[in-house]
């Protein structure tokens, strides 16, 4: 009897086991840990991009419109494929975008921005990417849509066609 | 020759415990505990990201700010979740995780006792 459980207790742990590591296999091996949809939106203080002037984060989410909060730099590629929604979206009344250039040289910014047209109401500078943690945010590109100063989605990575509808839906 | 064997030691002991009293940096002990959330696997001391060389900066700043180790991890737990500390605390995602070797303990402990009790009736 006792030699008889010892083979069956072994291959059912390692089926277990194989079990385990099978449904493994198949997910994603970047683990982004969920947060609370709505939250508050920080406050910090930052400097104007152009004109250089600090102002603080209550100054620009004001109003009860919504904001699109983008977090892009001129090195960053995906911002490229993504600026084209950005464009499309400036042109809607009830939402106003606004930049975060995040670690970026002030002349290579100001070029993308020649080059592929200005879709930000404003924007603003996050030099040293200290800004960018206070909101949560992983890196570029990365997109906020807040409303009434709570965010109620968050986008990390560039924008799409299904996230821009999404969006446009959002805002209706 | 034994004397000067001494104070070599002595010596090598002295500059050992000054080289890590130069580490003892409470900005550095922080980050060591945090986790870089996009090149898993390493800690934001050890990465050269963006993110992490941003976070050290953040770190250096709230310390400068008079927030203590406990207030930076609360901070950093309310903005990217339990998932960014190497040392998760106790709520109902992480229980199994610290039970768990506690059961194995009292598991293996009780296996082990049968087997000495079995052995001590054999004889």
């Amino acid at each position: 009897m006792k030699a008889k459980i010892f083979p069956i207790f072994l291959i059912i742990t390692f089926s277990i086991i194989f079990y385990v590591f099978y449904k493994g296999l198949q997910n994603s091996n970047i683990y982004t840990p969920e947060i609370k949809s709505e939250i508050k939106i920080p406050s910090f203080e930052a400097k104007e991009f152009f004109s250089k002037d600090t102002i603080n984060s209550d100054q620009i989410f004001t109003g009860s419109e919504f904001y699109l909060l983008n977090i892009w730099a001129s090195w960053c590629i995906p911002c490229k494929e993504e600026h084209k929604y950005l464009m499309d979206l400036s042109k809607k009344e009830n939402i106003k975008i606004i930049g975060q250039n995040y670690k970026d040289n002030f002349v290579n910014a100001k070029n993308f921005l020649i080059k592929l047209d200005n879709p930000y109401d404003l924007i603003f500078s996050d030099n040293d990417g200290t800004i960018a943690i206070e909101w949560g945010a992983y890196g570029v590109p990365e997109s906020f849509l807040i409303k009434n100063n709570q965010i109620i989605k968050k986008i990390i990575g560039p924008l799409n066609e299904k996230l821009f509808s999404e969006i446009k839906e959002l805002t209706q | 020759m034994n004397i000067l064997k001494l104070l070599i030691t002595v010596i090598f002991l002295i500059n050992f415990y000054s080289s890590d009293l130069k580490a003892k940096n409470l900005g550095t002990e922080i980050t060591k505990n945090l986790r870089c959330l996009i090149c898993q696997g390493q800690s934001v001391y050890d990465s050269d990201s963006e993110f992490a060389n941003s976070l050290k900066i953040l770190v250096e700043k709230k310390l400068d700010d008079g927030l203590n180790e406990k207030q930076i991890y609360d901070y950093l737990k309310n903005k990217y979740g339990d998932w960014i500390l190497y040392d998760p605390g106790f709520n109902k995602n992480t229980y199994f995780l610290w039970l768990l070797p506690i059961l194995m303990f009292v598991f293996g402990g009780a296996i082990i006792l049968r087997k000495v009790i079995l052995k001590k009736k054999k004889l």
